[in-house]
C-alpha cells in the first residue's frame, strides 16, 4: 500500500554519507526508483568523530523529489574512511503527514474564550473612580514588588534536616 | 566517552572511600560548637593553622588523569597493534575533530600581526599613542556602556590592567549585589557548621601548591575562604547538566539506597585534585573582596575550568585540547615531534600539566592574565593547546639536542620568562608551513 513520507528521523552510527531512493509511480504510471536524497553529508570529516553519533531529521521539503505514493525505500550508506569497523544508522523512524507531534496541553485559560463583558451594575453607590484607581495602582505595585522579591535562587540546602553525616560514597 | 568518564569517577570515589576508611575519618560531620566558634574567629587567617595533613594525599594528580586519557579507545575504531596510519603518533588515540592552523588563524583573527595587542604593542619601546592609549579609551567606553558582548570582543586584544577586574566581571555577568554577598555569607556559615574531609584535601592542596609559589603565597587565606565555600555551593550542581561528569552521591547516616537520605558529596559535586587551588590563585590579583572573588571563580569554573578535568568530546574539553596540541606539533614541527617520541619523551607528557591548570603557576602572572583575557574573549580553551605548541616551537632548538624525558622536562621546566602573546602570534601567523 503506497504511503506518504513527511519526516525521516534516525540516529547516526559512523555513516559518512546517506542517499535515499524511493520507489514511486513515475510519469506514465509505471513504478520507478527515484533519488530523493543524494549524498547527504552526516560526517563532515569522515576520519574524525564529528557527527558520528548525532540525531538527524529529514523533512519532505528537503528532498529532491516528491515523496508521496511511496511503495519502497532504499537507504544507501557510505563511509569512505577505513578506520571504522562498523557503520550504520539506528532508530530509524518514518513519519507520514498528518501525525500530530505530541503537543503539550494548552493551559485551560488559553482555550477559553473571554466572556463577553458585563456592564457594571449601577445599583448602589458608585465608588469614587479616583480612589479606586489609586488603590488598584497600589495593589499592582505591591504584586510587582512581591514578584520581584521571589528568590529564583535555590535555597542551597545540601543537608537533610540539618544532618550531613556521611561515611562513605556510593558507587551507584 | 561517557563510559570512560563514569569509570574514572568510580576510581576517584574508590580512592576517596579508601582514604576515609584508612584514616578513620568520616567524609562529613557536624562541627562541635566550640570548634565552630574557633573557626569563625580565625576565618581571615586560616593559613596560620597548621593541621597535621601528612596522612592525607591528593585524590589524584594530573598525571593519573593523563594515563586514563591515553587509554581511551573507541571500540568502533580500528585500533590495530601494527603501526599504521590509523594509529595516532601521539598519546591520544581518539579521532576527534580538531582545528588546523588555517582554521585557527580564522578563529583567532584578532591576534593577527597587523592588529594591536596588549602583551606586544604596549611594551616600553612602542609609543603609547600607537595603540595603547586608544585601546584604554575604548575599554573605558565599553565599561561605561556596560556592554557585555562588546567587552568580550574587546578583551580579545587584551585588557588594560586597571580595567581588567571590571571587564571580566562584565563578561562573566557578576555584579556583586547584596543577595550575592548574603549567599556568600550563607556558604561561610555552612563551612563553619560542617566539617568535610574535602576541606583537608583543600588545605593540603593549597599548602602544596599555592603556598609554595612566589607569586601566590600571599593569597593563602583568600584561597581557603574561596575554596571551602565553593565546596558547599549547591548552585554549582547546575553545571552537571552540560558536563559529561556526574556528582558523587552518598546517603547520610548509612541509610544506603533510601532516596530521602541521598545527598551529594561534596555539596557542589566537585572533588578537588592536586593543583585545583591554582584555578583561584591568579584571580586574587584582581579581586580583593571575598564574595566577588568567589563569584568570579565560580563562574570561571562552571564555564571553563570544569572541562579541563572531565572526559568529553567537547572542542574545549581536555581530550580535544590534548589532541589539538599533538596534531599542531606533529604537523608543524614534525622533526621535533619524531625526535621527542624516539627518546621516549612524548610531548603531551610535559604539556599536559600546563593545560590542565590553564598554565596557572607556570607563567608569570601578568602573562597568565593576558592569556586568560583571550580565554574569556574567545569563550574557548583552545588557546591553551596553541600556546603549549608555541612553547615547544620556541624551545625547539634546545629540545632537539636532548636525549631523555628528564632532559626535555628540564628544558621546559621554567616558563616564567616567556611572553605569551608574541609566541602565539608567531606560531599562528608567522610560521612558514
Amino acid at each position: 500500500m503506497p504511503w506518504e513520507v513527511q519526516e525521516i528521523v534516525f540516529r547516526n552510527f559512523y555513516t559518512a554519507f546517506l542517499s535515499v531512493r524511493v520507489q514511486r509511480p513515475g510519469p506514465g504510471g509505471s513504478r520507478r526508483w527515484m533519488t530523493c536524497l543524494r549524498d547527504l553529508c552526516l560526517m563532515p570529516c569522515p576520519h574524525t568523530e564529528e557527527g558520528s553519533q548525532d540525531y538527524f531529521c529529514l523533512h519532505r521539503h528537503q528532498m529532491l523529489c516528491d515523496v508521496d505514493q511511496v511503495t519502497a525505500m532504499r537507504f544507501i550508506l557510505r563511509q569512505p574512511s577505513p578506520v571504522w569497523l562498523h557503520f550504520t544508522i539506528e532508530d530509524l523512524q518514518i513519519f507520514p503527514p498528518g501525525q500530530k507531534s505530541p503537543q503539550k496541553d494548552f493551559p485551560s485559560w488559553l482555550s477559553q474564550l473571554t466572556p463577553p463583558e458585563q456592564p457594571a451594575s449601577l445599583h448602589g453607590e458608585l465608588p469614587d473612580p479616583e480612589k479606586v484607581s489609586t488603590e488598584v495602582q497600589q495593589m499592582w505595585v505591591l504584586t510587582e514588588v512581591i514578584r520581584a522579591r521571589q528568590a529564583a535562587a535555590r535555597i542551597g540546602r545540601f543537608d537533610v534536616d540539618g544532618c550531613y553525616d556521611i561515611n562513605l560514597l556510593s558507587y551507584t | 566517552m561517557r563510559k570512560a568518564q563514569g569509570s574514572w569517577e568510580k576510581r576517584i570515589l574508590k580512592s576517596l572511600n579508601s582514604m576515609c576508611t584508612e584514616l578513620n575519618i568520616p567524609l562529613a560531620q557536624k562541627r562541635p560548637a566550640n570548634e565552630q566558634k574557633e573557626l569563625l574567629n580565625k576565618w581571615n587567617e586560616m593559613g596560620t593553622d597548621e593541621p597535621d595533613l601528612s596522612l592525607f594525599r591528593p585524590v589524584y594528580a594530573p598525571k593519573d588523569f593523563l594515563e586514563v586519557l591515553m587509554n581511551l579507545r573507541n571500540p568502533n575504531y580500528e585500533n590495530g597493534e601494527q603501526p599504521s596510519f590509523r594509529n595516532h603518533l601521539g598519546l591520544i588515540q581518539v579521532p576527534l575533530k580538531v582545528k588546523d592552523i588555517p582554521e585557527l588563524k580564522e578563529g583567532f583573527s584578532e591576534l593577527g600581526l597587523n592588529i594591536g595587542q596588549l602583551g606586544i604593542d604596549d611594551s616600553a619601546q612602542v609609543p603609547p599613542e600607537f595603540f595603547e592609549n586608544e585601546h584604554v579609551r575604548v575599554g573605558q567606553k565599553v565599561l561605561a556602556e556596560q556592554d557585555s558582548a562588546a567587552a568580550q570582543q574587546y578583551v580579545r586584544q587584551g585588557c588594560p590592567t586597571a580595567l581588567r577586574a571590571d571587564l571580566w566581571a562584565l563578561i562573566l555577568n557578576i555584579s556583586n549585589q547584596p543577595e550575592d554577598i548574603l549567599y556568600y555569607e550563607q556558604l561561610k556559615s555552612n563551612v563553619i557548621q560542617h566539617n568535610l574531609l574535602v576541606d583537608s584535601l583543600i588545605y593540603k592542596d593549597v599548602k602544596l601548591t599555592a603556598s609554595n609559589d612566589d607569586y601566590y603565597f600571599v593569597f593563602e587565606d583568600y584561597l581557603y575562604q574561596v575554596l571551602l565555600c565553593f565546596s558547599r555551593d549547591t548552585s554549582v550542581l547546575e553545571h552537571f547538566a552540560y558536563s559529561s561528569a556526574t556528582p558523587p552521591k552518598s546517603y547520610i547516616q548509612g541509610k544506603l539506597g533510601m532516596e530521602e537520605y541521598a545527598v551529594y558529596y561534596p555539596p557542589n559535586g566537585v572533588i578537588p585534585f592536586h593543583g585545583f587551588s591554582m584555578y583561584v590563585a591568579p584571580l586574587c590579583f584582581l579581586y580583593h573582596e571575598p564574595s566577588k572573588l568567589y563569584q568570579i571563580f565560580r563562574e570561571m569554573y562552571v564555564r571553563f575550568f570544569f572541562r579541563l578535568h572531565s572526559i568529553s568530546s567537547h572542542p574545549s574539553g581536555i581530550v580535544s585540547l590534548c589532541l589539538l596540541f599533538e596534531t599542531l606539533l606533529q604537523t608543524h614541527l614534525p622533526q621535533l615531534f619524531y625526535h621527542l617520541r624516539e627518546i621516549g619523551a612524548q610531548p603531551l607528557r610535559i604539556s599536559f600539566k600546563w593545560m590542565v591548570r590553564a598554565f596557572s603557576g607556570y607563567l608569570a602572572t601578568d602573562q597568565l592574565l593576558l592569556l586568560w583575557d583571550r580565554i574569556l574573549g574567545y569563550n574557548s580553551l583552545e588557546i591553551l593547546a596553541v600556546l603549549a605548541a608555541a612553547v615547544f616551537a620556541f624551545r625547539a632548538v634546545n629540545l632537539m639536542e636532548v636525549t631523555s624525558l628528564a632532559a626535555a622536562e628540564a628544558v621546559l621546566a621554567d616558563l616564567s620568562t616567556l611572553k605569551v602573546m608574541p609566541l602565539l602570534q608567531i606560531f599562528l601567523f608567522a610560521t612558514v608551513t
